[in-house]
């Protein structure tokens, strides 16, 4: 185990008793006390995820808007300091590099969170385009000085704003305020209100010297509200009943986005080239060979991740992510099928290890919060 | 922990609990705890053949899928239709009422590779 590594927080989780694994090489919570009561509490109040492994790439410099048009396949010439969207990186065949947010911090200078197991990856990807002079586009792996945490749920709110002046109403969906200062906190931090569980909240960046005090303190202002610590495993299936992309199941080098459902983060229209447009534009243009849908078991049995898809003797695809949701208490799953078969009540059959068992496919999102 | 002593155990986490010319089995408490929220549990025929050390059913948590590895060879007698329909026994209960299967033995010799409580404690310590 001594081979992991560990986010700053890794004491303090040690001391709730967080059972660990070894996720991406990182020594990891993958829950505090179990993964279905932690993805309600979740759901019905608040909870605080350590998201720290999460990399923070910087891009700076008078290039770096070019820059980062030919690298992503979001409209970067739309965001405007304060503002933050999703994106991705591709490869000239349409395959994604990885998925992330970009936060527009001030004029020429964004500010990346990319996926743990991929950040070297895209920090070699973005150093391997990047023409232009250092003065020019410099780009810098921050990823260690950053201690990133997710305050999630319907609570996450009124939780926060008992610790800061700054009036957290006015940070609206997908943007975010950079110098929020929180009581008896050293360091001020990036507060952004996005996450990855369906519910509404906040993601936190703060300097990695006040992370454990701000963990400390968030769990405390939330006490009496019922805010629990979370882990990875809770984090999957809320980003999963929301239909939330994880990179390396629904996205990958060889699925692209559009092919994932995602084309609203893929702006082929944008007047910059950006790599891999060729074939996304065909894509949305043309509609995509295969289709991300959501499938639902009629048969008793968990689709899982892999696991093939057959329409009578065809195969026609693959679960991309699945598991017994814990709010709709169904089995369900994402598959990646032919579009011919994607239309909704299309039946099809999942091979589960020795049995073929049959599904239907449903509408998405599977799980939407009420406003 | 809880490890009941007058229970035999395998090391793929099983109980096996002599029962006359019968074995009731089961996964321990370590097994549901390192498993987590159980919520699907898929188990043989009654009538079906087991092979000791093959898989005869699975147990899954939320996150992933386990094999259930047949401690001894033998003829399913009796199978737990209640887990069905509450797979959560097998964390709330695991040596009663998540029981899985009732087996009759077919190859007594076999017992003798079953561990006693403490053998088995000293595998789940190494773990």
């Amino acid at each position: 185990m001594s081979d992991l590594k560990r986010t700053p927080l890794f004491p303090e989780y040690e001391k709730l008793g967080a059972k660990t694994i070894d996720f991406g090489g990182w020594d990891l919570p993958v829950q505090f006390t179990s993964i279905k009561q932690e993805h309600q509490i979740t759901r019905t109040k608040a909870g605080l995820f350590d998201v720290s492994h999460m990399g923070e790439i910087v891009v700076q410099g008078d290039k770096s808007l070019d820059f980062l048009q030919k690298m992503t396949t979001n409209d970067v010439a739309k965001l405007t300091p304060g503002r933050a969207h999703y994106t991705f990186m591709c490869y000239e065949n349409g395959g994604v590099v990885d998925d992330f947010l970009i936060y527009m911090i001030s004029e020429n200078n964004y500010f990346l969170v990319v996926n743990a197991a991929n950040t070297d990856k895209d920090y070699e990807w973005l150093n391997k385009h990047n023409d232009y002079e250092d003065a020019d586009v410099s780009i810098t792996n921050v990823t260690a000085d950053y201690v990133q945490l997710a305050l999630q749920g319907p609570r996450a709110e009124n939780i926060l704003q008992t610790m800061t002046d700054t009036n957290l109403r006015e940070i609206k969906f997908f943007r975010f305020n950079d110098q929020v200062k929180f009581a008896g906190i050293t360091e001020t931090a990036i507060v952004s209100r996005t996450g990855y569980t369906g519910e509404d909240g906040f993601e936190i960046y703060i300097s990695k010297s006040s992370g454990r005090d701000l963990w400390t303190a968030v769990l405390k202002a939330g006490k009496n509200q019922g805010l629990e610590p979370i882990g990875l495993g809770a984090r999957d299936t809320l980003r999963f009943e929301a239909n939330l992309a994880l990179y390396g199941q629904e996205l990958s080098q060889d699925i692209t986005p559009i092919e994932a459902g995602l084309s609203f983060a893929v702006k082929v229209n944008k007047e910059a080239d950006f790599i891999g447009k060729t074939v996304l534009k065909d894509q949305v243009e043309n509609g995509p060979n295969r289709k991300s849908v959501n499938i639902e078991m009629i048969d008793k049995g968990i689709p899982r991740h892999g696991y093939e898809v057959f329409k009578g003797e065809e195969n026609i695809g693959f679960v991309t992510s699945g598991t017994q949701s814990p709010t709709l208490e169904k089995n369900i799953g994402m598959a990646l099928v032919k579009s011919e078969f994607a239309q909704e009540g299309t039946e099809l059959y999942v091979q589960v290890r020795k049995r073929t068992l049959k599904a239907v496919v449903v509408k998405s999102p599977f799980y939407k919060r009420e406003k | 922990m809880s490890l009941p002593e007058e229970l035999l155990y395998s090391e793929e986490h099983e109980w096996i609990k002599k029962e006359g010319d019968q074995v009731r089995i089961g996964i321990t408490d370590f097994a549901q705890a390192e498993l987590g929220d159980i919520v699907f549990v898929e188990l043989p025929e009654v009538g079906d053949e087991l092979e000791a050390d093959e898989p005869f059913g699975s147990v899954e948590s939320v996150k992933t899928v386990s094999e259930l590895y047949a401690p001894l060879s033998g003829k399913v007698v009796e199978v737990n239709e209640e887990l069905e329909d509450n797979p959560e026994y097998v964390n709330e209960s695991p040596y009663e009422n998540a029981w899985m299967v009732v087996l009759e033995p077919a190859d007594d010799s076999e017992f003798d590779d079953l561990l006693s409580a403490e053998q088995y404690a000293a595998v789940i310590d190494e773990d």
